[in-house]
């Protein structure tokens, strides 16, 4: 096989959740993402927990990062995360959150599956290098 | 990964999906589940939708799939996305208008990246439409920008290939250029209600007249037959192409499709000439949909009454068997080039001006072939 066949592109769904507006940081990491080589399927605005479950699974994506800054997260991200268990998906789908999530809350999101949290200021190199890190082996 | 096949055919969504992944990734096994698809697949219908990028392929596609849930049947869509030619990322956003079919997993959506690989791309997509195919998809639809040879190739795996064009997208030499026109089925100017949609419908038609006319006499008949083919879906378009003095716009809606099915029986011998009807459309309100999904199964009635279904199924098993002894002898080459030093080696060959590259080629091929003839010899 030449090297071209044998390369496994990371595949990543950045979804937007819920009935925040504002995807401009969504589509700075998608950008970000595609710039290191991830393939990347973006969600579009105000997707209901379903959806991103839907989309996650049908597209099997290594990793789903959600994007969300309205401050539903403890409402609309365990739901997620109970649709991929659903599907059998939770456990090799890395769980990646980005926005505005509060320190009090995101023990409690990390227990129930999300693997890490970018806030603010979270560098870009360091987010893809945690995705590279820690994107399942598959 | 006979398990993988097994829960596929049983319907599990999360199988079908990772079957997809491997077929992408080439990973190991994957032939075999492949191969193991082909007795369950060949009912699903499998439509190629393309057209340059914002023609509005995607709105287009949400709109069909919601109709053919509506009907009762199940969908499967592939949207195909460049791969950047740096990096090989991608942004696959297509899924962004699927926004009729949310929370139905009977639709199934997968995007698919180029990936940058020649006619990799192609095979990959025509087994992952196997797979949907395996599943009990009714319908299937591959959705590609029409950007060069390798989206032709992609859409050739479909029975039906529309291509979309928007009002605007260029004066008529565009028309006289060869690639993604000359390969459609079925044309839909999307966009309907822009200005220039008249224009764009025009040139199209005179495209295929001249088409027509350059083939056999028995095409003639069809440009004497007055367009029979058009189909005009969008009345207040048919309305305004009326006040312009062409009347033959007049003849709207779901009549006019009726028409063309009829038509070109009249002139008996001339059903076996497929003329690409030009359907009318407004993706984001729906309209024409109907009409574009009536000329779908027209054309598909066509395939099945001329024997053309079965050519075309030969062609495609043709196809497929070239392209996979293509990236087989192209694995065995590699494999080769390594050992024999790498490229790199080769490379300084030239460089040095010891040899070149047509000299290399033989060097490595020469064995290959006469090795190949010996046994062939030998019986």
């Amino acid at each position: 096989m030449s090297a071209g066949q044998t390369q496994q592109p990371i595949r990543c769904l950045v979804a937007k959740v819920g009935l925040d507006g504002h995807d401009r940081g969504a589509h700075v990491i998608a950008r970000a993402f595609r710039d290191a080589g991830f393939e990347v399927v973006y969600s579009g605005l105000h997707r209901s927990p379903d959806e991103v479950v839907q989309a996650a699974v049908q597209e099997d994506v290594d990793v789903l990062g959600i994007s969300i800054l309205s401050g539903a997260h403890n409402t609309l991200v365990p739901k997620i995360l109970d649709g991929l268990d659903e599907y059998d998906a939770l456990d090799d789908t890395l769980v990646l959150l980005g926005g505005i999530v509060p320190d009090k809350d995101q023990d409690e999101l990390e227990e129930q599956g999300v693997s890490a949290i970018f806030g603010p200021g979270a560098s870009m190199e360091d987010t893809i290098e945690f995705v590279r890190e820690n994107a399942p082996e598959r | 990964m006979s398990d993988l096949l097994e829960r596929l055919l049983d319907g599990d969504h999360r199988a079908l999906a990772r079957t997809i992944t491997n077929i992408e990734n080439r990973a190991p096994g994957y032939r075999d589940l492949v191969s193991g698809l082909y007795e369950h697949a060949g009912t699903a219908e499998v439509i190629g939708i393309t057209g340059s990028p914002g023609a509005g392929k995607s709105t287009l596609v949400d709109k069909m799939a919601e109709t053919y849930r509506d009907r009762g049947e199940t969908v499967g869509v592939i949207a195909i996305d460049p791969s950047s030619p740096f990096t090989g990322g991608a942004v696959l956003g297509d899924r962004i208008r699927m926004a009729s079919n949310v929370g139905d997993m009977d639709v199934f959506f997968r995007s698919m990246s180029a990936r940058g690989s020649l006619g990799g791309v192609s095979i990959a997509t025509a087994d992952a439409v196997k797979a949907l195919d395996a599943f009990g998809k009714d319908r299937i639809i591959v959705e590609t920008v029409g950007a060069g040879q390798n989206e032709i190739d992609i859409v050739k795996t479909a029975d039906t290939v529309a291509v979309l064009v928007q009002p605007g997208s260029g004066d008529d030499v565009q028309m006289l250029k060869a690639g993604i026109l000359e390969i459609a089925d079925v044309f839909v100017v999307n966009k309907a209600d822009l200005d220039g949609a008249d224009r764009t419908v025009q040139e199209l038609r005179e495209m295929l007249d001249l088409r027509g006319n350059a083939g056999s006499g028995r095409n003639d008949q069809h440009t004497g037959h007055g367009h029979h083919a058009e189909v005009t879906a969008v009345e207040s378009d048919a309305a305004a192409a009326d006040a312009d003095g062409d009347g033959r716009a007049g003849a709207a809606d779901g009549a006019a499709l009726k028409q063309a099915e009829a038509e070109p029986g009249d002139d008996g011998g001339s059903d076996a000439v497929w003329t690409p009807p030009i359907v009318e459309a407004v993706a984001t309100h729906g309209e024409g949909v109907d009409a574009f999904l009536d000329a779908i199964d027209d054309h598909h009635a066509h395939l099945d009454s001329t024997g053309e279904a079965r050519a075309k199924a030969r062609e495609r098993y043709a196809e497929e068997i070239r392209t996979l002894l293509r990236e087989d002898t192209a694995a065995l080459i590699a494999e080769e080039i390594d050992a024999r030093g790498g490229i790199d080696d080769l490379v300084d060959g030239v460089v040095a001006g010891d040899t070149d590259p047509y000299g290399i080629a033989d060097d490595v091929l020469d064995p290959v072939a006469a090795c190949l003839r010996e046994r062939r010899e030998d019986g």
